[in-house]
């Protein structure tokens, strides 16, 4: 069989441009594998939070990191943390008064005083990286998923923009980045947890009261906190399978 | 934004003070319900053999053409990436309501409506073929996918392979606006969405509104036409639309007095929300002008002895503010939503743009656009026959 240039040169250029496409094929297919990061293996971790609210000076220190380090908007309507305040009069737990001044970003102004009659406290809140999300369970594509660690995540390049999750969270955690019009989350840092750092807002707390821990690690202090507190987290009757856990948080916290 | 913010009364989660959902989704639920609601009508002839409504019958399966080609577009527009909606199909999530979507409207357009619109147009369009030249008679021969054969055992056929689409359609319906309920009613996060009555109610408010707009536009292509209404139809209309309009308002009088009476932990925010931010839209728009006065309208014609003419305006009002109604409906639903914190402690408001991707002029636009496409569909396939030209087809803008 003899085989002519121009001959030679069709084939192995539809070879070339089909190699490539398949390539490129599976590079999609095979997209946002969580455990990624080298010597990191995702099956070997389940990751939640132990936040003590007693802790909590509302500072805003986390707000702050978490914005710096993931490079979210500074608007007053965007964020993966905040810290709320709450003002609850004596027994009055369906009443609450509470605010977040561009989500305690720049610290609190001071509102209370201390022998008011009434409980004053702060809460700090993230996503709850629910082990049985309603996020992902209403993704219609499954850009928003649960990684084996424990973790929601979002994949940016496969978001559609459609604002069903944002609906779906019952503790507003999720918002809509108008610079990619996909969604936008806390992520626990995911960039820096496998890599065995912890959260940005964990490292800049200057009390303790944030603490990443790995309930796969039976030497993580997250068991002993777990144990010896009383602990809740939010909205139980969502049955989320939420995994922030709070320790001494008051009924009138939703 | 800030003026948003400004506004925010008690406290919200800090992402939720912007709104998620805007008027173009409450027109998805608005035209969706249009359709099904129009095709159920058409069905009742069908199916049912109900004879008096038979003048509407294709009048009412090619508005609902008309309406469920625009029904995809406002979701289209207010995605962040449209580009990628295909990925609904390719990669759908299984147990996500939203990803079915796309699969439950495009069997319901391609397996249920042009299916039968073609069944049953098939005959009409082979004439027209056969006494036309040129452009117009390669036009209707690609309509009529090449087929030519119109003898009386062939139309049997179709009317039988016809009656059966109708047959699937019914539930069919029934699944593209329940479906549209669910997404709705299975938000557990959202306590003013999450009932299970949820779809039930969007199916008995979908029939209102199809039947009162068939209802409209065979008035309005009558009176274009300068041919007379046949009452015995519009009369018999004008009781299905009592019915369904019975039907609806009690399951959504049950939703609210379950709602009350159980007054669960949303109870005293929502209670408070439908008295303030939402009395205009919910109280005098949607219940009592959009409800209560049609209701009223419809059984006094039921009981009074009136003239022909007396009817036809009760009929006409009575359609026009059941289709308001039923418009402030979906928007209590999709805007009222969102006015409220999860927290249930504060509420936020909807600034509606005007002339952006999610303003109002492109929502005036989606909603005027069925009536073109209407118009066009008419001029194609003249539902009263294609042999007898209509002098003019409907003003789109007059329905």
């Amino acid at each position: 069989m003899t085989v002519d240039r121009r001959q030679f040169v069709l084939t192995s250029g539809k070879y070339l441009i089909m190699t490539a496409a398949a390539t490129r094929a599976i590079d999609f297919v095979m997209a946002g594998t969580p455990e990624a990061a080298p010597g990191y293996s995702a099956f070997d971790h389940w990751w939640a939070m132990a936040i003590d609210v007693d802790l909590c000076i509302g500072c805003g220190g986390c707000v702050r990191a978490c914005k710096e380090e993931n490079d979210v908007l500074l608007e007053p309507y965007f964020f993966r943390t905040w810290v709320e305040r709450y003002h609850v009069p004596e027994g009055d737990i369906e009443h609450p008064v509470v605010d977040s001044p561009n989500g305690g970003y720049d610290g609190f102004p001071e509102r209370y005083r201390e022998g008011d009659g009434a409980k004053n406290f702060f809460v700090p809140k993230l996503c709850n990286h629910c082990a049985h999300s309603p996020c992902v369970q209403v993704c219609p594509v499954g850009a928003t998923f649960e990684s084996p660690d424990g973790v929601v995540l979002v994949d940016t390049d496969y978001c559609l923009g459609c604002r069903y999750c944002v609906q779906a969270c019952p503790y507003g955690c999720r918002f809509i980045d108008p610079r990619t019009r996909t969604v936008n989350k806390c992520s626990l840092c995911y960039h820096r947890i496998t890599k065995g750092l912890t959260t940005a807002c964990c490292e800049v707390c200057p009390t303790g009261a944030r603490m990443l821990g790995d309930l796969k690690d039976p030497s993580d202090p997250i068991h002993e906190f777990l144990r010896t507190n009383m602990v809740q987290v939010l909205k139980p009757q969502m049955a989320t399978g939420a995994k922030v856990y709070y320790a001494d948080l008051d009924g009138s916290v939703r | 934004m800030d003026t948003i913010l400004a506004m925010v009364e008690g406290f919200m989660y800090p992402n939720e003070v912007e709104l998620q959902w805007s008027i173009l989704i409450v027109l998805y639920p608005y035209i969706t319900g249009l359709v099904a609601g129009a095709f159920i009508l058409a069905s009742l002839e069908r199916v049912f053999n109900v004879e008096a409504v038979k003048p509407t019958y294709r009048l009412a399966l090619l508005t609902a053409l008309a309406f469920l080609v625009v029904a995809p577009l406002p979701l289209q527009l207010h995605l962040g990436h449209p580009e990628r909606s295909f990925q609904m199909y390719l990669t759908p999530k299984t147990d996500s309501a939203m990803a079915m979507f796309g699969f439950v409207y495009l069997w319901y357009l391609m397996g249920v409506l042009v299916l039968e619109i073609w069944l049953d147009f098939r005959r009409d369009i082979v004439l027209k073929a056969r006494s036309s030249t040129g452009f117009v008679r390669d036009f209707y021969r690609v309509l009529a996918l090449g087929s030519d054969n119109i003898s009386e055992r062939s139309l049997e056929i179709d009317d039988r392979v016809g009656r059966f689409v109708t047959i699937l359609g019914i539930p069919s319906a029934f699944l593209l606006h329940g479906y549209v309920g669910f997404i709705f009613g299975s938000v557990k996060a959202n306590p003013w969405w999450s009932s299970p009555l949820m779809p039930v109610v969007f199916i008995f408010s979908a029939m209102v509104s199809g039947i009162a707009l068939v209802m409209l536009v065979y008035m309005v292509v009558s009176w274009l036409r300068s041919k007379p209404i046949d009452m015995r139809c519009l009369d018999t209309i004008a009781q299905y639309l009592l019915y369904a309009f019975i039907i609806a308002f009690s399951l959504e009088m049950l939703d609210l007095i379950h709602r009350m009476y159980e007054a669960d932990e949303s109870f005293k925010s929502l209670d408070f929300m439908v008295k303030s931010r939402l009395f205009t839209s919910q109280i005098l728009i949607q219940i009592i002008f959009g409800t209560l006065l049609p209701l009223g309208l419809l059984a006094l014609s039921q009981v009074v002895r009136m003239t022909e003419r007396a009817r036809k305006n009760i009929y006409a009002t009575a359609g026009v503010l059941t289709l308001i109604g039923i418009f402030a409906m979906r928007w209590n639903v999709v805007i009222g939503g969102q006015l409220f914190s999860k927290s249930f402690l504060g509420y936020t408001v909807y600034k509606m743009d005007f002339a952006t991707r999610e303003g109002l002029l492109p929502a005036i636009i989606l909603m005027v656009a069925p009536f073109f496409i209407l118009w066009g569909l008419i001029r194609i396939l003249p539902p009263w026959g294609i042999e007898e030209e209509p002098p003019a087809a409907a003003d789109p803008e007059s329905c």
